[in-house]
């Protein structure tokens, strides 16, 4: 196992940049989430920690050891493919065994370890039949399984889950983490589906356009995002644009007022954000003291089982998304058309 | 959602149209069987001339056809340079594929055209410009070209390459090139990547690529015409040649023998490879 450092990172094609000095230290048996809409250069990164892309400049070294200008072959990652790339023409064990036979282990450990690793991944029954027999999350354990076998330096899975149905993807990545903790692997993994990496990675990578916006734990990410970008990718957020007045206040662009926390907000923020599983809605209630408060209509109410979703209009005509809790709702329904005081906490509002 | 309709019109897909489509499917193969049935059929026939009703059948046609040296020599000439055709289009054919299907290069195009060039020149405008370029260079070397086995052998590779370059690009595009990023990724050097990966997946479209290579050689006419000479002869040539001075059924007996061959390398090269997949 090993740690990962990367050196301002560059890929460029012809004058476009897809990766922008990216920089990075992942320690010893850390599972990191590269987290990013298409086309951030998520994957590109991750190719070019495998090999399989050419670095234009920067450095990436292997717990010390530099290797970005090795082949892949010499490298020594496990790589998982979005579309699983397994060898259609070999049996399940044979797919498995194949890291195996270029390091030519010999025959007994070679079978000895295929079976360890395919009973790892709960396919030990499987061995014999070929891909195409297997059911899409079978062919995912048999990519994860070749891998793994021959213990590499680092796991880099590419948007892994992608081809699962949404149950099935639950339970394999909860599956993934228990391996990968048990197995002590430096994981990297790309995705652009946040809930997936909110729940398996111990930090998350946010990138957008070809540079790192945000390196935090999943709970920084979403709580202190770092630039509006990470704020408006991560969950989703009231945006006010608007001004800070100075005395702790932050003025609208449509007049509203509202207080606002400003240790470490930029003084020149022009944009107010705020989860909506902050905002309360009451009706007819004033809101207590250091909330900020606004008028406003229920337009859209949405119900989602464990937690409804609203939607508002203030008095000035912002709309603003609110979650509220059903466990703590019942006893009184709000429906469209309801007036209600919309209110949040003044330390939940984030600055940009 | 308009993605989940069919683009055909309703009638193509509800089932009206079906006898419609059941026979123009058994039309066509009527028009493209039935002549072969009857060379079959009167290859058999014990008229001295070829003509109806049969008086008898026998197998003295083929007999006949064999005891002539110049059957048998353009039989053993067609067959030589169809494995030589076959041969040198696999050496080119089968690299230019490789590099034409994964690579983004400029003059792509242009080259990928060069190659199946020679399935679009008219055969005989071809085989002309052949035999005055051999001439040419007979002229300016003193070297014999045309009218050897040497000048037949170029006209049939070029007649087999394209059909290499396209079988063996077929193959290659319908394979998810991760598949040799992963063999890498394992550990996989290039070469072994492509001993292991890459090659027993394309096996089938090279072995097919090959088989329709020696077909359109074998049966190859126009290409050959002006590059023939005395003793160098190819089948489908001795058989026109043949044909200008008599109308018995050993011709007859002849072409049988060549179908037999061709049907025979079609079937063995669909167990290979689904031909479907080609064009």
């Amino acid at each position: 196992m090993s740690s990962i450092l990367i050196q301002d990172l560059v890929k460029r094609h012809g004058a476009q940049v897809t990766v922008d000095r990216v920089s990075l230290e992942i320690g010893q048996g850390e599972f990191i989430a590269f987290l990013g809409p298409s086309g951030c250069g998520k994957t590109t990164t991750l190719r070019m920690i495998a090999g399989l892309t050419e670095a234009s400049a920067g450095s990436i070294h292997f717990g010390g050891r530099e290797v970005t200008h090795l082949p892949p072959y010499l490298r020594n990652a496990g790589l998982v493919f979005q579309g699983y790339a397994l060898f259609p023409h070999m049996s399940v064990a044979e797919n498995v065994a194949f890291g195996l036979q270029m390091r030519k282990v010999g025959h007994e450990e070679e079978r000895r370890r295929v079976e360890e690793a395919l009973s790892l991944v709960k396919l030990a029954h499987l061995a014999g039949r070929l891909p195409k027999e297997l059911s899409g999350g079978q062919q995912q354990r048999v990519a994860l399984a070749r891998a793994i076998v021959y213990k590499p330096e680092v796991l880099l899975l590419d948007e892994p889950l992608s081809a699962l149905d949404a149950k099935l993807r639950t339970e394999v990545r909860t599956e993934l983490r228990r391996l990968q903790s048990a197995l002590g692997l430096t994981t990297i993994f790309v995705t652009h589906d946040q809930d997936e990496a909110l729940s398996v990675a111990d930090r998350i990578v946010v990138m957008s356009a070809g540079r790192v916006e945000q390196v935090g734990t999943p709970r920084e990410i979403y709580q202190r995002p770092a630039t509006r970008f990470v704020a408006e990718f991560i969950g989703l957020t009231n945006l006010f644009p608007g001004g800070l007045e100075g005395h702790g206040r932050f003025r609208c662009e449509d007049g509203e007022c509202f207080a606002v926390t400003t240790t470490d907000a930029p003084s020149n923020a022009s944009v107010l954000a705020i989860r909506p599983e902050h905002v309360r809605l009451v009706r007819g209630v004033p809101a207590p003291d250091g909330e900020s408060a606004v008028e406003a209509t229920v337009e859209d109410v949405i119900y989602r089982g464990a937690l409804t979703e609203f939607v508002v209009r203030t008095a000035s005509g912002a709309k603003l998304a609110a979650h509220l809790q059903n466990a703590g709702l019942g006893r009184y329904e709000l429906r469209p058309g309801d007036r209600v005081i919309a209110s949040w906490p003044a330390d939940a509002s984030m600055l940009f | 959602m308009t993605g989940s309709r069919s683009p055909f019109p309703r009638f193509l897909s509800d089932g009206s149209f079906r006898p419609v489509m059941v026979g123009g499917c058994v039309a066509a193969f009527i028009m493209v069987l039935s002549p072969l049935a009857a060379i079959i059929w009167v290859s058999f026939f014990e008229n001295k001339i070829i003509s109806f009703p049969p008086t008898g059948y026998t197998f003295d046609w083929y007999r006949a056809a064999a005891a002539m040296p110049q059957f048998r020599d353009g039989f053993f000439t067609s067959l030589e340079l169809g494995v030589v055709a076959t041969l040198v289009s696999l050496i080119v054919g089968v690299p230019a594929a490789l590099v034409l299907a994964r690579g983004r290069f400029p003059g792509r195009e242009a080259i990928q055209s060069l190659l199946l060039a020679p399935l679009i020149v008219p055969g005989i405008v071809a085989g002309a410009a052949l035999y005055m370029f051999l001439i040419e260079v007979e002229l300016a070397s003193g070297v014999q070209v045309a009218m050897t086995f040497t000048g037949l052998a170029i006209a049939h590779s070029l007649i087999a390459l394209p059909w290499t370059v396209r079988l063996v690009t077929a193959s290659l595009v319908g394979l998810d090139p991760q598949l040799k990023e992963a063999a890498l990724t394992m550990g996989a050097r290039e070469f072994t990547a492509f001993r292991l990966v890459t090659w027993p997946l394309i096996r089938p479209g090279v072995v097919a690529g090959a088989l329709f290579a020696f077909i359109a050689s074998f049966v190859d006419l126009e290409k050959s015409l002006f590059l023939v000479g005395p003793g160098m002869t190819t089948l489908p040539i001795v058989i026109v040649n043949y044909l200008e001075w008599s109308i018995d059924p050993t011709i007859a007996a002849v072409a049988t023998v060549q179908i037999a061959i061709i049907s025979a390398g079609l079937v063995l090269t669909d167990r290979y490879f689904k031909l479907a997949r080609a064009f």
